[in-house]
């Protein structure tokens, strides 16, 4: 038993050390060695055999001893954590051409519509509005690209099949979900916030004659940015649940459309123009509108309300997205 | 290790898998088997915790699944080699992986030199050609060193320098002490690599053994034997003989015949005896393939028919006759990849070194008299998968 099949080595090794309380010095090894293997058939085989190697690796059945063969990386495995998955998502968005068109178009869309709108007006034009208000018109478009994308981070996972690869690498579900929202989110509010910044600050520098009223734009940035980077939340987390792109952004196209196009029917009826006008207040592009404070900065409506609908909403449609994302096969 | 217990997985009122267990060990290339459509995929995924099982339950070294730590490290799978966005780099398509374990980059481009895939890295996999995407994927299992793997259907568009790679890959790991799980429709390349079978159909299991005792238990040698083809009579002739003597006779398409039940000698003197001249008589291996085919024909839910291009003929003229159609081997021939089996169908053919101890004992006569009917009465241990058994003519409707 001194030389007990290589395989089981390691195994036996830890016991030796407690050998020395048995009585007999022969038996030492065996009783470590059956220790270690825990043979059923193992204690009463030994009990009469001195020679134990040959008789020690026939008790375990084969794929026990197998079991002690088996294989175990040298590289320390290490416990995975949302930083793995944050640093995953940001490859994959970053190395799609998606990404790339998406966020390119929405660029050129707030900055070079912003840009016409600061060269063709004038610094009075800005009295009662913050300079921020050219970037509105290219957000109006913009926020279908971000739309697009945010559909795409999830649902194009699932139309090229690569979500059963990556939840093969990681079925903690929630964690990829959770960093792609992040990651997302934090792309899109980069873009949409350093584009509308950038209108902002060309059309105060350009415009920031006596005319202008000095008005406080900062919170338009930060408020506009935020609104269209939870729109493409929200549209990820539909894509998520629908699994399709073309579905899911055909869905958001309706979600941001369809509010502002019905209040025109809702308003021909009594009993319905109600709901036409909340409608109107709180569809995504007249949320816009209210957040750059296009009806002047007297108005009333800061489109804080409007703000808060869409964190509840997008809140709402991220919990069905994680509901769906543990239940669902992939 | 990868260990089943009574898994079950319904869509619907499909039942794609019921109550399977079985169990993969490590140190060995288990071959994973069975026609299209028996759950091979679908218990891949719940093994992978994609899928949920509707009952019973999988566990890999004891865990869940959804439930390892740090899943990558421990279990690579290669499902679908088109499971990747087509749009991204092979390498970084690699590293966002990666990076979800915890696997440093470097390992990256070690796993896209062994797969051999270093020269294409910066290209995007849409246009990878599936051996190209086979090898992506195999790369990716292989990526955490990992000591469960699994691979559907692996070779899958891979070249035959592909094949022999992943073949020896396969045996190397499995050497390593790693458990290895390969479903694969190449029956010749399973033979070569795996060690042991697991066999479903219709999403049940079917066996559960090793290699050589799958075909052993699940076909039997033949004799083909070719009498003067100028001479039809012969071998009617020879037939008869064959026949009287306690074997087994199919005819095939090429005008052969099928012995099975009497050893090449036996069927020599027959011959001989009836004055009837070969010009072949050579023994016939059975291989896994055979095996396969038997074991399953009753599992397939997929079966070919003769095409009988009535859809693009016109119209025959009333009174002509069709011209009938050459049948096509195993088309519409339930048994023709299903020599009897050793236990019930007839005396299985027998080497002439196994010849002392093939026929029993007592048994000079008794096979001999059994044997007519035997081939009718006896047809398989899977009896409900041959109801029609030696029928030979051309049944092109699927049953």
């Amino acid at each position: 038993m001194t030389t007990p099949p290589t395989p089981q080595q390691p195994q036996a090794q830890p016991q030796q050390p407690q050998a020395p309380h048995a009585p007999a010095p022969a038996p030492q090894p065996q009783g470590a060695y059956a220790g270690a293997v825990a043979a059923p058939q193992g204690p009463p085989a030994m009990v009469p055999a001195p020679p134990p190697a040959p008789a020690a690796p026939a008790p375990p059945s084969a794929w026990q001893q197998a079991m002690n063969n088996a294989y175990t990386s040298p590289i320390p495995v290490t416990k995975t954590n949302i930083g793995h998955a944050l640093a995953s998502e940001w490859t994959k968005i970053k190395s799609v051409r998606s990404t790339v068109w998406t966020l390119s178009i929405f660029l050129i869309l707030v900055i070079g519509i912003g840009l016409l709108a600061v060269a063709n007006t004038q610094s009075d034009d800005y009295q009662d509005v913050p300079f921020t208000v050219p970037a509105f018109f290219g957000l109006m478009l913009g926020q279908i690209c971000l739309i697009t994308l945010g559909v795409l981070v999830t649902s194009s996972e699932y139309g090229t099949g690569m979500i059963r690869t990556t939840f093969t690498a990681s079925p903690q579900r929630y964690r990829v979900l959770a960093a792609k929202a992040l990651i997302f989110f934090v792309v899109a509010f980069v873009a949409s916030a350093g584009s509308i910044l950038l209108v902002g600050l060309m059309a105060s520098g350009a415009h920031s004659g006596p005319e202008a009223g000095d008005i406080p734009w900062a919170g338009s940035v930060f408020k506009g940015a935020l609104y269209v980077s939870l729109l493409g939340v929200l549209a990820l987390a539909v894509g998520s649940m629908l699994r399709h792109s073309a579905g899911a952004i055909t869905t958001m196209l309706g979600v941001v459309l369809v509010p502002a196009i019905l209040p025109g029917f809702l308003n021909i009826w009594e009993s319905t123009a109600k709901l036409g006008d909340k409608m109107a207040d709180y569809n995504a592009i007249n949320s816009l509108a209210k957040i750059f404070r296009i009806d002047g900065i007297d108005s009333s409506s800061t489109g804080n309300s409007q703000l808060v609908l869409l964190v509840v909403i997008t809140a709402a449609a991220v919990a069905g997205a994680f509901a769906l994302l543990e239940k669902r096969d992939v | 290790m990868i260990e089943a217990v009574g898994l079950t997985k319904r869509y619907g009122a499909k039942t794609a898998v019921y109550n399977l267990s079985f169990q993969v060990r490590p140190g060995t290339v288990t071959g994973f088997l069975g026609p299209n459509g028996s759950g091979k995929s679908t218990t891949m995924r719940m093994i992978l915790g994609l899928d949920a099982p509707s009952q019973g339950q999988v566990t890999i070294g004891g865990y869940p699944y959804r439930k390892l730590p740090n899943a990558p490290r421990q279990v690579g799978a290669l499902l679908d080699a088109k499971a990747v966005h087509g749009g991204r780099h092979a390498r970084n398509h690699l590293l966002c992986l990666a990076q979800l374990s915890g696997i440093p980059a470097r390992r990256v481009d070690e796993v896209l030199g062994v797969v051999g895939l270093q020269d294409v890295a910066r290209k995007r996999s849409k246009g990878f050609s599936l051996g190209m995407g086979q090898r992506l994927g195999i790369a990716a299992a292989l990526l955490g060193d990992p000591q469960v793997l699994l691979f559907d259907e692996p070779v899958n568009g891979l070249d035959p320098e592909g094949i022999l790679w992943v073949r020896n890959l396969m045996k190397s790991l499995a050497a390593e002490g790693r458990t290895v799980f390969v479903s694969s429709h190449l029956m010749s390349e399973m033979a070569l690599t795996a060690e042991h079978l697991i066999v479903i159909g219709r999403g049940q299991l079917l066996a559960d053994m090793s290699v050589t005792d799958f075909i052993s238990a699940n076909s039997a040698d033949f004799a083909r034997v070719r009498t003067p083809e100028t001479e039809p009579q012969q071998r009617e002739k020879l037939t008869a003989a064959l026949t009287e003597a306690g074997g087994q006779v199919l005819p095939e398409q090429d005008g052969a015949l099928r012995v099975m039940g009497l050893p090449l000698p036996r069927i020599s003197d027959l011959a001989h005896g009836a004055d009837v001249r070969l010009w072949e008589l050579s023994p016939h291996q059975a291989s896994l393939e055979e095996a396969y085919m038997r074991m399953t024909q009753g599992a397939v839910d997929y079966r070919s028919t003769v095409d009988q291009r009535a859809g693009l003929q016109q119209q025959l003229p009333p009174g002509a006759v069709p011209q009938p159609q050459p049948p096509v081997p195993g088309q519409g021939q339930p048994n023709w990849y299903a020599p009897p089996s050793p236990q019930q169908g007839g005396q299985p053919f027998a080497m002439p070194q196994g010849a002392p101890a093939a026929p029993p004992a007592p048994a000079d006569a008794n096979p001999y008299a059994a044997a007519p009917q035997a081939p009718a009465a006896a047809p398989s241990p899977a009896e409900h998968a041959t109801d029609n058994t030696g029928t030979t003519d051309n049944k092109d409707a699927p049953r």
